[in-house]
């Protein structure tokens, strides 16, 4: 294992909304490697995004962090100024959004937008930026840079977009990208160049990704590591190839299950029965519980602890105690 | 491009003006109340033979079509026929001497309301529902709900009559007068270079500016407000702060040109009424401008002066929405293709 360049520990991101108290992210934790790419799984509602937006500091208002750390290169940044904070944003680390034509301002040329990202951080201004936003661009696969850095959003296609934002994120060398969701608005074709583009990136440029999808294909050919979230809590993380092939908790397992198979007209198709529960009325034990297929009278009642399985994974579950060392204690990990 | 667009928005004016004139001219003959009386006043010696003299003098004697399709010919060479209630001046002279008072009280009055209502619907709009937010909302809802003369009443009790701080009626101090260049006082006061003339002016507009503004600043601040929070929650104003910009960007150059883009429109619609609300504020305040001379004119019954006065409200609609309109595609450059 290399040097760690993200460490996110027990991390606790409520919302208060008029039906109570939402625990969106409770009690996440997980690192990332330099140079690698660790992928954060899960359905939509489970607390992906907001917990990368936790990293960020973006979380607005009725969310709040709670507690926890991350520690980016050693330092917290749930306790840095805001001062500080901005400079780490789209300075160190950089992030992409799920849908580029949302995310791009439509009423500012592509120029401006990627020259303000420079020159806030100051790595470029004046006819340098100009240059480098060209250097940008075309590093991104887009062809006629020139004319693409006058046109505004809206002239751009779908994935000519995304490339532009990718571009914005990766322009002040960043240690680190944090990518939610970056082709779940695109279709297929395009999602595969994308995530090209992506690992090429991560190649060139050394950084490491924390990629945020629902997509297990994504998952098995663009990660190294896994960490599979269940409302606002993970509950599995290892090696992708391994957990993939052997996934250890049952929600890891029924979600593999809801993968169709190409060529594979025999293997059925199997949807976890149930859906997510409310966020604000969890229920006291395990949140899967009232799901598993394997569920066990304790799993109503009594939280798992996450238990060591192997080198490198964990699983938060009730079925594994005694297989592994419990990691840390009921109430967070 | 831009070339096109002005020429074409000013033909459509042509058919505006065409309306608009044949309805003045049709309410204003239909209204009770006979200019050659109103002309003539009480003097009682005067003969029925003398009465119908002056009344074909002035054509008032011809069928309506007639007297419309006259009034139309001159019109379109700028000669709006004499004034029946200034002694037979030509309208032109009239409307000439009093529109850049009104302009001056106009641009005055928009200046406080857009000065005041978007910072105040920005701060708003940070923190909805905060104190802020409410203390602006109760603003706006009195801006709203007051009527212009009262509240115009109202400021004239308060800051010129149990405080003599500000004038409650006219333009400027006769002795402050500048020498007259463009008819707007501040300017000439300026071209002239005498600051008191550019005190006194100023000082006149104080009052009937806040009462004219007063509407307009409550609903561009609300439009704002709204369109503000609305923006505030796109991903693109996320995004901007994941790039590391500082708040102050993020909302002033990100969200708020965006969120000014619905506003516009507003600003514009609000913009006409400043000038319809000039009418009643000119009156309660004696101001010389063309709102007064409208509301004289039509007690007198003056026929060719209503119309014009009219006409140049017509105008400045027409061409208020077209600023608006490329304003607009200055702001959003998803319409300039259009």
């Amino acid at each position: 294992m290399g040097e760690t360049i993200l460490e996110v520990r027990d991390l606790h991101t409520h919302f208060s909304t008029y039906r109570g108290l939402l625990r969106a992210v409770d009690g996440v934790g997980l690192t990332v490697e330099r140079g690698e790419t660790l992928a954060l799984v899960g359905e939509s509602g489970c607390g992906k995004s907001v917990t990368a937006l936790s990293i960020m500091r973006l979380v607005r208002r009725p969310g709040r962090i709670v507690r926890g750390a991350a520690l980016f290169d050693g330092e917290d940044l749930l306790r840095k100024s805001n001062a500080a904070m901005r400079r780490i944003r789209g300075g160190r680390i950089g992030m992409v959004f799920q849908d580029p034509l949302s995310t791009l301002n439509p009423t500012f040329s592509v120029e401006t937008q990627i020259v303000e990202s420079l020159k806030v951080h100051g790595a470029a201004r004046g006819r340098e930026a100009r240059e480098r936003s060209v250097e940008l661009l075309e590093a991104m696969g887009i062809p006629a840079p020139q004319e693409r850095l006058r046109a505004y959003p809206h002239e751009l296609s779908g994935g000519m977009r995304q490339r532009v934002m990718i571009a914005i994120a990766v322009s002040c060398e960043p240690e680190l990208l944090i990518a939610d969701e970056p082709t779940t608005a695109l279709d297929v074709t395009l999602q595969a160049q994308i995530m090209d583009l992506l690992a090429e990136i991560k190649e060139q440029r050394g950084l490491a990704i924390v990629l945020i999808t629902h997509d297990l294909g994504i998952v098995s050919q663009f990660s190294d590591r896994a960490a599979v979230m269940y409302a606002g809590q993970i509950v599995e993380y290892g090696p992708v190839a391994e957990l993939l092939e052997e996934p250890l908790h049952p929600y890891t397992q029924g979600l593999l299950r809801c993968v169709p198979r190409l060529g594979r007209p025999d293997v059925p198709i199997t949807p976890i029965e149930g859906s997510v529960p409310d966020m604000t009325a969890l229920p006291p034990g395990c949140r899967f519980a009232p799901r598993c297929p394997r569920v066990e009278d304790r799993c109503g009642g009594e939280m798992p602890s996450v238990y060591r399985a192997g080198p490198g994974r964990a699983v938060r579950c009730h079925l594994y105690e005694g297989v592994g060392e419990p990691e840390c204690s009921r109430e967070s990990g | 491009m831009w070339g096109r667009f002005v020429t074409q928005r000013l033909f459509q004016l042509i058919p505006v003006l065409l309306g608009v004139s044949f309805i003045v001219f049709l309410t204003m003959h239909l209204t009770p109340g006979d200019p050659i009386e109103h002309m003539l006043g009480q003097a009682g010696r005067i003969t029925q033979e003398q009465i119908e003299e002056l009344r074909s003098h002035y054509g008032l004697d011809r069928p309506l079509v007639l007297q419309y399709g006259r009034f139309l010919a001159n019109a379109a060479r700028g000669d709006f026929g004499p004034s029946y209630s200034h002694h037979g001046r030509a309208v032109a002279s009239v409307v000439a001497e009093r529109l850049p008072a009104t302009l001056e009280l106009t641009l005055f009055a928009f200046l406080i309301a857009i000065v005041f209502a978007i910072p105040a619907g920005v701060i708003a709009s940070l923190r909805p529902q905060g104190i802020l937010d409410r203390a602006a909302t109760v603003g706006a809802l009195l801006g709203i709900s007051m009527p212009g003369f009262w509240l115009g009443i109202v400021l004239m009790i308060i800051f010129g009559l149990q405080r003599d701080w500000l004038p409650i009626s006219g333009r400027i101090d006769l002795a402050a007068m500048p020498e007259y260049y463009t008819g707007l006082y501040t300017v000439d006061a300026l071209l002239s270079g005498s600051a008191p003339a550019l005190w006194s002016a100023l000082k006149h507009m104080v009052l009937p500016g806040i009462a004219m503004a007063a509407p307009m600043a409550a609903m561009v601040m609300r439009m704002v407000r709204s369109s503000m929070i609305g923006v505030l929650g796109q991903d693109y104003v996320q995004f901007a702060r994941a790039k590391g910009l500082p708040e102050t960007t993020v909302v002033g150059k990100h969200a708020l040109r965006n969120a000014l883009i619905p506003t516009v429109n507003i600003v514009a619609l609000q913009t006409g009424l400043l000038l319809s609300g000039n009418m009643i504020i000119e009156t309660v305040f004696q101001y010389p401008g063309l709102g007064k001379l409208a509301v004289d004119a039509i007690a007198a019954a003056d026929y060719p002066l209503v119309q014009a006065v009219v006409l140049i409200y017509a105008v400045s609609y027409v061409l208020l929405n077209l600023g608006a309109d490329a304003l607009h595609a200055a702001l959003d450059p998803r319409v300039r293709v259009a």
